[in-house]
């Protein structure tokens, strides 16, 4: 953790609201080059909108997202893709109509170095050798398993700096779980930043750098992830520890 | 709907729909059964009509098939039915004439027939296209996010407006596409002789379709495409530009039906400002037939209503005697349309696409 430069993702005092709705209240978080930061929170708390509004599908009615030093609120979501933002959404969203590897190239669809192109496909069939065998398969008849990994491969097919992955072991197998983040740690240790959301707080946390609580929208805690895991208050309502 | 699938209906629990889709699809069969024999064995029709017809049918539900392009791959992305493709569809008719009239007028429409037919093409393609553009930028972006009812209804009324539109510039006459000699007469295809007019249709739908298969298919605008039908949130996460992919498939569509525009000119060589509402519902229900959102459920759909509509009448109705029987084509076409929708509410390849969509 190198807390002395400036945070390669940052939201500044963010605030969202959806119509007359405030979703997300002066929430602050800050990303470090080469992390792995965990977002917790229960149901409707706002995670997936702290996603959707560093992606610019929703703009911040207030505060500000940064990206690199920069204000990056208030771009297309091309715009943030283009400099090195990528998501695995919730429920992996694979295009499942489209073949495995028709659903790669569109991870890469506004790059055009065909040679680099190349070259992360490689990485990604490395990464999971099962998305090469099943290339010519429709994403649609893959299982759940397969689908993450293609969700994952086409999210790293945009080359990005930071990947953001929304409740990425939601409706997976427990044995999957594990192996799902072990991915995230290779890929992160590979020079990811990551950013998740996760309710899986215990295995989440057993990866991560350090974590933040949301809750009702606005952060409540925010520390290491061995602090969390040690905090009582965190033991209780999202460990599933009863004392 | 063979008698097959009927008594798969009635092995699963015999409820009202179930028991009124037995007895709807039994009469049916029977009436068609019966209807065509009848009329086979009467002889009223010697092989070589039957043939004439069914060729005729084809033409015409290519026709159909490339305006149901329109229709259906707007659904696929926005959910809705445009049913402003069919003044699209005139326009290029339209527009086209103009052309026609004035290269005949220099001489050159009998002198150089291709070329006069391509720039014909080129012309209705480009009116055609514009008009679809436009209207999706006027009439239908500014509804983007509204209840699915609204830009239903907005179409309706730029049919209209369409309409009107046409009329006052050009008036209310229909106008005559100028003759051309070189369409006219047969070439023998295959041992068969087939009107040569026919024969360009068809032979310019299947190559206009093919390429449109493989734009689709194959190109990365195509892929976008498909991206957005599915699923424009995720289409938009990978950094497709979903408004202008919808403005690229307005324009798609608009092209396709300036190709028909041009090419139903070839067999019905007049065009008035009301031309496009009959063929534009015709293509409607192609695209409904063979499954809404599906590009190869319009071209079957589209082949199927030409067929059902050119050979329909004269198989089915003219064995029971019905009087003019040849102008009650439309009853077929829609007869046809609701048959199917009774037994496949999803259209013939409607189904696979439902179920993919989970």
């Amino acid at each position: 953790m190198t807390t002395n430069h400036e945070p390669i993702l940052e939201l500044r005092n963010v605030s969202t609201h959806y119509g007359p709705i405030q979703v997300l209240r002066n929430v602050d978080v800050e990303l470090y080059q080469g992390e792995i930061i965990c977002l917790l929170g229960g149901n409707a708390s706002g995670k997936t909108t702290t996603l959707k509004t560093i992606l610019g599908y929703v703009v911040p009615s207030d505060g500000e997202v940064r990206l690199d030093g920069e204000k990056v609120s208030g771009l297309s979501t091309k715009e943030l893709v283009v400099r090195g933002i990528s998501m695995v959404p919730e429920n992996r969203r694979l295009f499942k109509r489209m073949t495995v590897r028709e659903n790669l190239n569109m991870g890469s669809y506004l790059r055009t170095d065909k040679d680099g192109i190349a070259e992360d496909l490689e990485g990604v069939f490395k990464l999971f050798p099962r998305a090469k065998e099943r290339l010519n398969q429709r994403a649609g008849t893959l299982s759940g398993g397969e689908q993450q990994m293609v969700a994952v491969g086409r999210a790293l097919m945009a080359r990005p700096k930071v990947l953001l992955m929304d409740e990425p072991s939601m409706g997976l197998a427990p044995i999957l779980v594990a192996q799902n983040f072990e991915i995230i740690q290779q890929i992160n240790e590979a020079g990811v930043t990551v950013f998740m959301v996760e309710q899986n707080a215990n295995m989440a946390l057993s990866i991560a750098d350090r974590g933040y609580v949301l809750q009702t929208g606005q952060i409540v805690l925010s520390d290491t992830a061995e602090g969390l895991l040690a905090n009582p208050a965190m033991k209780k309502a999202y460990l599933g520890e009863l004392d | 709907m063979t008698t097959a699938t009927v008594g798969k209906k009635r092995a699963s629990r015999l409820n009202f729909t179930n028991l009124f889709r037995w007895v709807v699809g039994s009469v049916a069969v029977v009436v068609i059964f019966y209807g065509s024999i009848k009329s086979v064995a009467s002889g009223r029709l010697s092989w070589a009509q039957w043939r004439d017809l069914m060729v005729f049918g084809v033409a015409q539900g290519s026709v159909y098939a490339l305006i149901a392009m329109g229709y259906t791959m707007v659904y696929g992305v926005l959910r809705f039915i445009n049913f402003a493709h069919g003044e699209v569809f005139m326009s290029g008719a339209m527009i086209g004439y103009f052309v026609a009239d004035a290269l005949n007028r220099a001489g050159i429409w009998n002198e150089q027939p291709v070329v006069s037919l391509l720039i014909v093409l080129l012309v209705s393609m480009t009116t055609a296209t514009s008009i679809a553009v436009i209207l999706e930028r006027v009439a239908y972006r500014p509804l983007r996010g509204a209840p699915r009812l609204i830009p239903l209804i907005t179409s309706i009324g730029a049919s209209f407006t369409l309409q009107y539109l046409f009329r006052g510039l050009f008036g209310a006459g229909t106008k005559a596409y100028p003759p051309m000699a070189a369409i006219q007469g047969k070439w023998i295809i295959f041992g068969i002789p087939i009107l040569k007019s026919q024969v360009i249709v068809i032979g310019s739908a299947i190559v206009v379709m093919a390429g449109l298969y493989l734009f689709v298919e194959k190109t990365k605008t195509g892929r976008s495409m498909r991206a957005v039908a599915e699923d424009p949130e995720t289409a938009a996460l990978m950094g497709i530009n979903v408004d202008g992919t919808i403005v690229k498939v307005f324009a798609v569509g608009g092209a396709m039906a300036g190709v028909a525009g041009a090419l139903w000119t070839l067999v019905f060589p007049t065009v008035n400002f009301f031309s496009g509402f009959l063929p534009g519902i015709k293509a409607f229900t192609a695209a409904v037939l063979g499954g809404i959102g599906n590009i190869f459920g319009a071209m079957l759909g589209g082949v199927s209503l030409g067929m059902f509509e050119s050979v329909g009448p004269s198989l089915v109705l003219g064995g029971y005697e019905v009087p003019a029987f040849n102008q009650l084509k439309d009853v077929v076409a829609f007869s046809a349309l609701v048959l199917v929708l009774i037994f496949r509410p999803t259209g013939i390849l409607g189904e696979r696409l439902a179920q993919e969509r989970g």
